[in-house]
This record gives C-alpha cells, sequence and structure tokens, in this order.
C-alpha cells in the first residue's frame, strides 16, 4: 500500500464539476415542485395583469409588465434553488454525504448557482416566448437576449440571499420564510405594480431591496427606461458579497 | 500487498465535545489496510462521532485522526475512501447510473459501471429513478455510490438496514470480496451477527471510550457462559442448586441453563434424566458477550454512584 494518493488529473477535476453542475441541473428540471411554481407564477401573472387585465394601459404597460415579471421571475431560481434545497439537504443527510465524500471544493455550491443561473435564463425566455405569440413584446432581438443575459446573472444576489437563509433555517421551514421574503420584495420593488402608482413611503423604501435594483438594470438594458445602471449593478454586487459573507460566517459555524 | 506501517485510519487519544458532552473521550482506533473493523456500541456511545472525525465531519478537541497518515480535510486522503452513511437521502428524481456516474466523477481511477452494478447488484436498477426504489434496493445504491471509486477504505455505517435476508447475504459476499482485494472496512452496524460474520476484529465503544476490542472469538470468551438447551422434566429449581449452574429457566418442556462449566452440568444432566431429549449446548455469541460487556459497565457505574 503506498502512502502517496492516486493523482487526480486536472481534466478529471474539471469533469467532476461539470458533472455536478450538470446533475443539479437534470435533477432540478425534472422536479415538478420547484419547476411549477418558478415557470408558473411569473407566466401566469404576466398573462393576467399585462395582458387580460391591461386594457388602459397599452403597449407601454405590457412592455413594463414584461420586464417587471422576468425579474420576479429570475427572483425564485435563486431563492428557493439556493435556499431551500441547502434546508432541505442539510436535514436529509446528503449535504453531509458530499462533504465526506472527496467533491471537489465548492463543486456543490458552483452546481448548484449554475442550474439556478440556468432556471433564470429559461424563466425570462419562457416569458419572452409567451410575449411574442401574444402580438409581440415591442423589445429588439438585443434587447431580449440583454434581458436573458440580466436574468442569468441577475439571481446571483438572490442565490447568495437563498444560501444565507438555507444556513440559518433547517429542512421544511425554509420555503415559507422564502415566500415572506420573495412575495412582499417583489411588491415593494415595483415588480407587480410600477413603483410611481405606489404610495411615497414605499416609494422611499424600495432601494433597500435588490429587487428594485435588478428591475432598474432591467429596465434600462431593455431600453425601456434609460437610466445609469453602474450604481444599481454595484447595490446588486454588494447584496451578493454581504449575503455570502453572512453565509459562509454561518456555514463555518456549522462545521 | 507490502506491509506498510501506516494505519489507513487512525484516532489517537480524540477528544470531542458538544457543548458539556463529551461524544469522544479519548479514543485510540487504528485499522490496518486490508482490515475489516466492526465499531460497536449502544445509542449514543460515540460511534457516529468517530466516524465522522475519520471522515472530516467534524473537527477533534484534540488528539489525532488521520486518513492514510494526512488529515480527512485533505481531498487527497478522502479520493482514497468510499462512503455509505446511514441517514442520507439521495435526491429522487435522479436515476441509478446518473448517481453512479456523479459519485464516479469525484475520483480519481473509478470502476466501471457494470463492475459497480455487478458487485452491488443493481443491474437491473441503473435506468430507475432512487425515489421510486424500495429502502433495501436504495441501500444497494448507495453501497455502490460508495464502492465506485475504488476506495482502500470503506466506510460503511448501518449497510444492511432494511435489507432482506437475501439481499444482506449478497453485500456481505460483496464485502468479502473486497476486503479479499485488500479493501479496509469500518463498519457500524447494529445486527451482531453481522459484525460476527465478517469483522476480522471488533471495538466496543461506549461513553466515547473503548470498552474492549478483539476478535469475534476473543469477545465471546469474555462472556465465559454456555447455553444449554433440553427437553427434560427435571425439577429447574432442583437443577439451580448444582453446583457450576448459574442460571436455570423452563419453558414449556424446555429447560434452559446457563453455565460456565457446561461439561460436568451436562454429564450430571444426562445422569439424572434418561429421557432426555433435544440437547443443545451454545458459546454465548456475540450478542450476548456485547449485551454483558455493556451491562457490566452500566453495573459498575451504579456501584460508584
Amino acid at each position: 500500500m503506498n502512502t502517496t494518493a492516486p493523482s487526480m488529473p486536472a481534466a478529471r477535476v474539471w469533469r467532476a464539476y461539470l458533472t455536478e453542475a450538470g446533475t443539479e441541473c437534470v435533477r432540478y428540471m425534472r422536479a415538478p415542485s420547484f419547476m411549477l411554481p418558478i415557470t408558473l407564477f411569473p407566466t401566469l401573472f404576466y398573462l393576467l395583469f399585462g395582458v387580460v387585465m391591461n386594457h388602459a394601459g397599452g403597449e407601454q404597460v405590457q412592455r413594463y409588465l414584461l420586464v417587471s415579471y422576468a425579474v420576479f421571475g429570475v427572483m425564485s431560481p435563486g431563492l428557493f434553488g439556493f435556499g431551500v434545497s441547502l434546508a432541505m439537504e442539510r436535514e436529509s443527510g446528503l449535504l453531509t454525504l458530499k462533504r465526506a465524500l472527496p467533491m471537489p471544493p465548492g463543486a456543490y455550491l458552483i452546481g448548484k448557482m449554475l442550474m439556478a443561473m440556468a432556471a433564470a435564463a429559461l424563466v425570462v425566455i419562457l416569458l419572452l416566448v409567451l410575449a411574442e405569440l401574444l402580438g409581440g413584446t415591442g423589445y429588439s432581438i438585443s434587447a431580449m437576449l440583454a434581458l436573458v443575459a440580466t436574468g442569468a446573472l441577475g439571481v446571483l444576489p438572490f442565490c447568495a440571499l437563498g444560501l444565507w437563509v438555507g444556513t440559518l433555517v433547517k429542512g421544511q421551514g425554509a420555503a415559507p420564510i422564502l415566500n415572506m421574503i420573495y412575495l412582499p420584495m417583489a411588491f415593494l420593488s415595483g415588480l407587480w405594480v410600477p413603483l410611481k402608482q405606489l404610495p411615497h413611503a414605499l416609494q422611499q423604501l424600495a432601494p433597500v431591496l435588490p429587487a428594485y435594483h435588478l428591475d432598474q438594470v432591467a429596465l434600462s438594458v431593455t431600453g425601456f427606461e434609460s437610466v445609469p445602471t453602474t450604481g444599481h449593478v454595484l447595490a446588486l454586487a454588494g447584496y451578493t458579497a454581504l449575503f455570502l459573507v453572512l453565509a459562509a460566517r454561518r456555514l463555518r459555524r456549522l462545521g | 500487498m507490502n506491509a506498510s506501517n501506516t494505519p489507513v485510519a487512525l484516532l489517537q487519544g480524540a477528544i470531542k465535545r458538544y457543548g458539556k458532552l463529551t461524544a469522544v473521550d479519548g479514543l485510540d482506533l487504528s485499522l490496518r489496510p486490508g482490515e475489516l473493523l466492526a465499531l460497536l456500541g449502544p445509542n449514543g456511545a460515540g460511534k457516529s462521532t468517530s466516524v465522522a472525525l475519520l471522515l472530516g465531519l467534524v473537527q477533534v478537541d484534540s488528539g489525532r485522526v488521520e486518513l492514510f497518515g494526512q488529515s480527512p480535510q485533505q481531498i487527497d486522503a478522502r479520493r482514497r475512501i468510499g462512503v455509505m452513511l446511514q441517514e442520507a437521502r439521495l435526491p429522487p428524481s435522479l436515476r441509478v447510473g446518473e448517481l453512479l456516474r456523479l459519485t464516479s466523477s469525484y475520483y480519481p481511477n473509478p470502476r466501471s459501471e457494470a463492475e459497480c452494478a455487478e458487485l452491488a447488484g443493481i443491474g437491473d436498477l441503473l435506468k430507475r429513478p432512487y425515489g421510486k426504489l424500495s429502502g433495501g434496493q436504495q441501500r444497494r445504491v448507495q453501497f455502490a455510490l460508495a464502492l465506485c471509486g475504488r476506495p482502500e477504505l470503506l466506510f460503511l455505517d448501518e449497510p444492511t438496514v432494511g435489507m432482506d435476508i437475501e439481499a444482506r447475504q449478497k453485500l456481505w459476499a460483496a464485502m468479502r470480496l473486497l476486503v479479499a482485494e485488500g479493501c479496509a472496512v469500518v463498519l457500524t452496524t447494529h445486527y451482531l451477527e453481522e459484525a460476527e460474520a465478517l469483522a476480522q476484529r471488533v471495538v466496543v465503544i461506549d461513553k466515547g471510550r473503548v470498552l474492549t476490542e478483539g476478535s469475534v472469538d476473543q469477545l465471546r470468551a469474555k462472556v465465559a457462559v454456555t447455553r444449554i438447551r433440553c427437553c427434560s422434566d427435571l425439577d429447574e429449581h432442583a437443577v439451580e442448586q448444582w453446583s457450576h449452574v448459574d442460571e436455570v429457566r423452563r419453558d414449556g418442556a424446555q429447560l434452559h441453563i446457563a453455565s460456565r462449566e457446561p461439561e460436568s452440568v451436562v454429564r450430571r444432566l444426562l445422569q439424572a434424566d434418561l429421557a432426555l431429549t433435544e440437547l443443545e449446548v451454545r458459546r454465548a455469541g456475540l450478542a450476548e458477550a456485547f449485551t454483558h460487556l455493556t451491562r457490566r459497565d452500566e453495573a459498575v457505574e451504579q456501584e460508584a454512584a
């Protein structure tokens, strides 16, 4: 028996990361309890408020709501894909098993992150296809691509927030808590009703919320509003870093 | 297989506390290459914590923990182990083949899918979603995941819980095969017949310490009691007065006798009752030795208290 470890070629380590991410995607795309809420809520809300009930607002409101429901749809794979799944896997022993196995460092979180990015992009594409089928989005191809990319990257602060919540709560308790964060934050960030129609005090509150900043970026990259995005992008990056640090501290204490 | 002195797994004076509770209290454990060691102990004895220490899941408060001479935190050390944990629910929507591919991807030189399936007896399950399998089938899949990386050391935590007798026998056969190939095994189990059937060495731990260790035979010998059973009309109260008889119990026509010198008791039995039938003499099993050892410990503690 030799005392040196068998060498793991770099190519195999890369493959381990890829396999982890691919398996994570397959696993969630197959799980109706994950896919149905994240795809149905934004599309149904968009159909209801953006199309069916939108008599007065016309095309402008429909275009605005397409963007804000895309942002609404992007939040959930991050919050639930990370938060609920981490909370469940801490309880089910899967995380313990993975930590005991020689899984490359970070593969677990990177796999979940890529899964959430893919799911976020999927939700945005679904909304765009739906809007096109119902008579056009009014956006150019490049604007639509920019929105998909914004969704895929914009999911990251919500991944970090979900991760932090997932380290605080174990098991079934995470989903209701995340809903208590998700739905009020979406409303207060102006994703359901434009901010300008909300009471003044609530408008003042919006910049505290990451979803508000993502909505501003999304409205800007689609050309709906021309606002500078740098500040909003920085705010999102800041939130991501903050939640990651909080989660890392929690995880270290959990051992 | 060359004889190296580096143990594949080592705990030396390991102490681990959770708040006020000392789960592992100065435990020494050393496992040689190719050795199958059974870790026994009552619930809360510190078995799980010992295994968690060796897997690098928790850090010792003091003492040494090594896998192949390295810290278990080192991924290189863990690339040489396989793990089957009792409490691990795998993703139900993944197919068995996908789980196997994922776990294999963590290792430098994994077994082929066919080899894993053959060893664990899951050839017919590869295409099925994990969540649709029975408890026993899920255990077999977990066993396949444990051995897929061609490990030199396997951790098996209650591997045969929920298995029927046939499946258990198959898994035992597979474990023997792996051990014959030079794989060392740390087995924790509630089924003492499992330890009896497989283990070269048994370590009994309680209250975070090693209570006793040795081969199954050595452990049995610590309990010098032999069980005698027969069908006889002899009065049990009379038999109880015989010398070398520790305990007598009647169960219908059957007489159960415990003795430390069964030869003389049997001789007297046969003389006293010519109509005696169905005589059976049996050394205490590991189960009895185990209960005896852990109970004695409790008794000592009660006396001390």
